[in-house]
């Protein structure tokens, strides 16, 4: 056989997880892989042991470094492929199709959530690995006391974040919009959600979230959160005011000129994830129009709750009734272990193999309801379709990470202008006849109702005589 | 009134969609031996190659045939009595139409060569092309792609998705000859290699070789290459075999008017399968191409539905990426050097690969006649709306940021300068 360069140039059949025609890793990712696995194995060890209490530097060195740098080596791994749009075998993947490698990923992802926020306790084992950057960063232990087990989780989160992007990185290297777009969520993610808050905690100040605020960071407009944060000081009282702006101010007005993704695909930690961690399984997300539909109802029926449940929560603060203090109560319980735990956490990121990387930002997240409100009627952005150049692939539909069924548009010759939009931009990537594009125009014409197919009257000189 | 389609590819469904929306009671029925969905044929690459599952191909969701009440046949039609309008079907079945299109699409077309009919040779144009390619190149290592189009290409990006090595023989000695410059055929020659493909210019087929199942391809140059398989993507030619004894009149496909209308009264032909008496300047008699399928549907179904409006298809255009290399064209732009035209042309390199614009004006009045673009993207309206309005070619250099669809952040396109 000729020594031809393939895509896989030191291709062989053996990655026993992927029986995938089209995919097979080089040394590179296997070498990565290994480093991933040593992790998971020192995991398993530190979960079911004492070891990791006795040698913590040593097992936060095989375990984040073997997830962060493992994962970061296979990444890099990709660069031996040629850039371009390199999809080749998603559907055939165990990993990536609902087989059993992800649903084995999923049931995992799941069960570790549950135990994170529901059995923390049962996560003593590695806790302490966290000990040696917590000490570092914010001046304490990581103990269960002080909320270890959310600063191993960050850890985990962030790692996956940097990793991953990484991965998103090499994969989408022909596009300077997804590298400039990736590396903005790895700030965001490593600096503003990971380092800094954790530094003013060494300062003895507040955690404090620059990119994060209501509805999205649901109780920090509650009465007694406001009341904690005045009491802390100048800092805290700066940091409502800026949740404030941040919502009432920047949120329209970065959302009119650019439209949600200047937030849910450049500075959201949710996004953050889905379009590092999450990219693998982009292509799962539901595209119907039954999907849609149960959407519309769910994300802005819990944007109504979030709205409706603070004001509650006020007037119990206010008018000191005794059972409206117990409403409040409850509210801010159920609201914190439904929406909070289950539905961001468990949902949102456990299913991420079955349902895709943006359930949580799709059907759940209140942020993404405003800003999707915002998006629909007074933005500027749109993903404008190229007159007739589409040609009814279905590359754009089976890679939208929010379930749009770009192609409904793009065969009609209709801009896309959809509430759900985060502008990822991978439809107009995966487009291989160059049809969609990003845009923010101005706002007249900005929908459209030309109908391609039916009318044909959109191509200059095209049916008239 | 029942409208009867046969053939449910681009043409035959945009029909039944334009007639359906002039005509909310009229009753209309597709017949279609390939698939009972409508599916983009344009994607069976995607579906080998795994970006796409085939419900994924899949244009319009499945209750849409319900709620647009287009009914549908999955049979075969087998003749077709165009005098008492009677369409027989393979299942025994007669359907009795008001009004008939004929949208059949086409074959692949093969020219003859020894050995053509072996197991392990084949076209791609079917849904069922694509099912035997999936079958017959399961576990092989070398293949063989023959023609210089857009499915060889295609064909030979699949094969290499498998890791299968392909040897691609083109006739031509440059890729696309007839449809473009040298320069953009040496680029796209240079992309076809880099994924690992062994391209030989100016080399054809002589005969397949094997016996039952092919084992070797012997070349015009004196070769023999061996290949487990053989894709040919040496052209189609309009479907249009069943017709035979009908009466309508039929050269290579359906000969039709500026309406689409057939010799036989009351019968249409619309996409692949047409050909077109007296062609408009500067367009192919037989069009096979997804954009024309579109167009000349929508005319065809203008006409069912009693509101005829001549085919008039405007400014063409076309597009095709080659391995990672996009490709646009709109207007026309001469494949070989031509007196009469003027030219600016620009290449440039980015760090992902090579990048090409090129216009081409009339030398006598000025006037933009196409652009084509190789790794950037055009703006099409912009690109029709100034050839269609006469804009001078020096006008559009000017503008040519208008032209662009690049993604937000890309590198500017490179600036053609008048030659």
């Amino acid at each position: 056989m000729a020594d031809l360069p393939l895509y896989n140039a030191h291709a062989d059949r053996s990655l026993w997880l992927f029986e995938n025609p089209a995919w097979r890793s080089n040394a590179v990712e296997k070498l990565g892989l290994a480093l991933v696995a040593v992790a998971i194995v020192a995991s398993v060890v530190a979960l079911a042991s004492d070891l990791g209490r006795q040698s913590p530097v040593l097992f936060a060195l095989l375990v984040f470094g073997g997830f962060g740098i493992g994962a970061t080596v296979f990444a890099l791994g990709g660069l031996s492929r040629p850039a371009g749009v390199r999809n080749e075998g998603t559907v055939f993947s165990s990993n990536q199709a609902r087989g059993a490698v992800g649903w084995t990923v999923g049931v995992v992802l799941t069960g570790l959530y549950v135990v994170l926020y529901f059995w923390p306790g049962a996560l003593s084992g590695l806790i302490p690995l966290g000990d040696p950057l917590s000490q570092f960063l914010r001046d304490q232990p990581a103990t269960l006391e002080n909320g270890g087990q959310w600063f191993l989780y960050s850890t985990f989160y962030t790692l996956a974040v940097a990793a991953m992007g990484v991965r998103a990185a090499v994969r989408y290297r022909h596009s300077r919009y997804h590298l400039i777009r990736t590396a903005s969520v790895v700030f965001f993610q490593t600096v503003l959600a990971f380092a800094l808050p954790y530094l003013l905690v060494r300062l003895q100040q507040p955690e404090l979230y620059l990119h994060y605020t209501w509805p999205l960071d649901y109780d920090l407009f509650f009465p007694w959160k406001v009341e904690e944060l005045r009491q802390s000081g100048r800092l805290g009282v700066a940091m409502l005011l800026w949740g404030g702006v941040l919502i009432a101010l920047a949120t329209p007005v970065l959302t009119y000129f650019f439209g949600k993704r200047w937030y849910c695909s450049w500075v959201c930690g949710c996004g953050g994830l889905a379009e590092t961690a999450g990219d693998p399984y982009r292509h799962l997300s539901d595209p119907s129009l039954a999907a849609w539909k149960v959407e519309r109802w769910m994300v802005h029926g819990v944007l109504a709750a979030i709205v409706a449940g603070t004001a509650l929560l006020w007037v119990a603060a206010v008018a000191d009734v005794g059972w409206l203090d117990g409403g409040a109560g409850t509210f801010s319980w159920l609201y914190g272990l439904l929406i909070g735990s289950v539905f961001a956490g468990v949902v949102g990121v456990g299913f991420y193999p079955i349902f895709g990387s943006r359930v949580w930002c799709r059907f759940g997240c209140p942020m993404a309801a405003i800003l999707g409100l915002q998006q629909r009627f007074f933005s500027r952005f749109r993903i404008t379709t190229n007159g007739g150049q589409c040609i009814s692939c279905g590359n754009c539909t089976a890679y939208c990470e929010m379930g749009i069924d770009v192609r409904w548009y793009a065969q009609r010759g209709q801009n896309v202008v959809r509430a759900s939009c985060v502008g990822c931009g991978i439809c107009a990537t995966v487009c291989p006849r160059g049809v969609l594009k990003l845009e923010n125009g101005p706002r007249e014409n900005r929908v459209g109702d030309r109908q391609l197919l039916t009318d044909l009257d959109v191509l200059p000189g095209a049916l008239a005589e | 009134m029942h409208i009867v389609i046969v053939g449910n590819g681009i043409a035959g469904v945009t029909a039944a969609r334009v007639v359906r929306k002039r005509r909310p009671d009229w009753r209309i029925t597709l017949v279609s031996e390939e698939h009972p969905e409508h599916l983009a044929r344009t994607a069976w690459m995607y579906v080998y190659m795994g970006h796409l599952t085939l419900e994924q191909t899949r244009p319009y969701a499945p209750d849409f045939w319900e709620r647009n009440r287009i009914e549908r046949l999955h049979d075969r039609a087998e003749s077709l009595d165009a005098d008492r309008q009677r369409l027989a079907l393979r299942s025994g079945r007669t359907l009795t139409y008001g009004r008939l299109l004929v949208a059949t699409g086409s074959v692949p077309a093969f020219y003859g060569w020894p050995g053509q009919d072996l197991a392990g040779v084949q076209g791609l144009y079917h849904l069922q092309d694509l099912e035997r390619m999936e079958r017959e190149t399961a576990g092989i290592e070398r293949a063989a792609v023959v023609g210089g189009g857009l499915i060889g290409v295609e064909l030979a990006e699949m094969l290499r998705t498998r890791g299968v090595a392909v040897t691609y023989l083109v006739r031509e000695g440059r890729y696309f000859a007839h449809a473009m410059p040298e320069r953009e055929s040496r680029l796209i020659e240079e992309e076809i290699r880099r994924h690992g493909v062994d391209l030989r210019l100016q080399t054809e087929p002589e005969a397949f070789l094997g016996s039952g199942r092919v084992e070797g391809v012997r070349t015009t140059a004196g070769d023999t290459i061996p290949a487990e398989w053989v894709g040919l993507g040496t052209g189609v030619r309009p479907n249009v075999g069943w017709l035979e004894g009908s009466g309508i009149e039929t050269a290579r496909g359906v000969l039709v008017d500026h309406h689409l209308r057939t010799s036989a009264a009351n019968v249409w032909a619309a996409g692949d399968c047409a050909e077109h008496r007296e062609p408009l300047p500067g367009r192919a008699p037989v069009e096979a191409l997804w954009y024309t399928g579109r167009i000349q549907g929508a005319t065809a179904g203008y006409a069912l539905a009693d509101e005829a409006r001549p085919y008039v298809p405007g400014v063409f255009y076309n597009s095709a990426k080659f391995f990672d290399l996009e490709w646009q064209v709109v207007g026309s732009i001469a494949p070989e050097s031509d007196p009469g035209r003027n030219e600016a042309l620009a290449e440039d390199r980015t760090r992902t690969g090579a990048r090409l614009v090129r216009l081409q004006g009339d030398a006598e009045s000025g006037r933009l006649l196409g652009i084509h673009a190789l790794g950037a993207r055009l703006r099409h309206e912009v690109c029709a709306e100034w050839i269609v309005s006469r804009r001078s070619l020096d006008d559009c250099l000017r503008d040519l940021p208008r032209a662009g669809f690049d993604p937000e952040f890309s590198r500017a396109m490179p600036t053609p300068t008048l030659a």
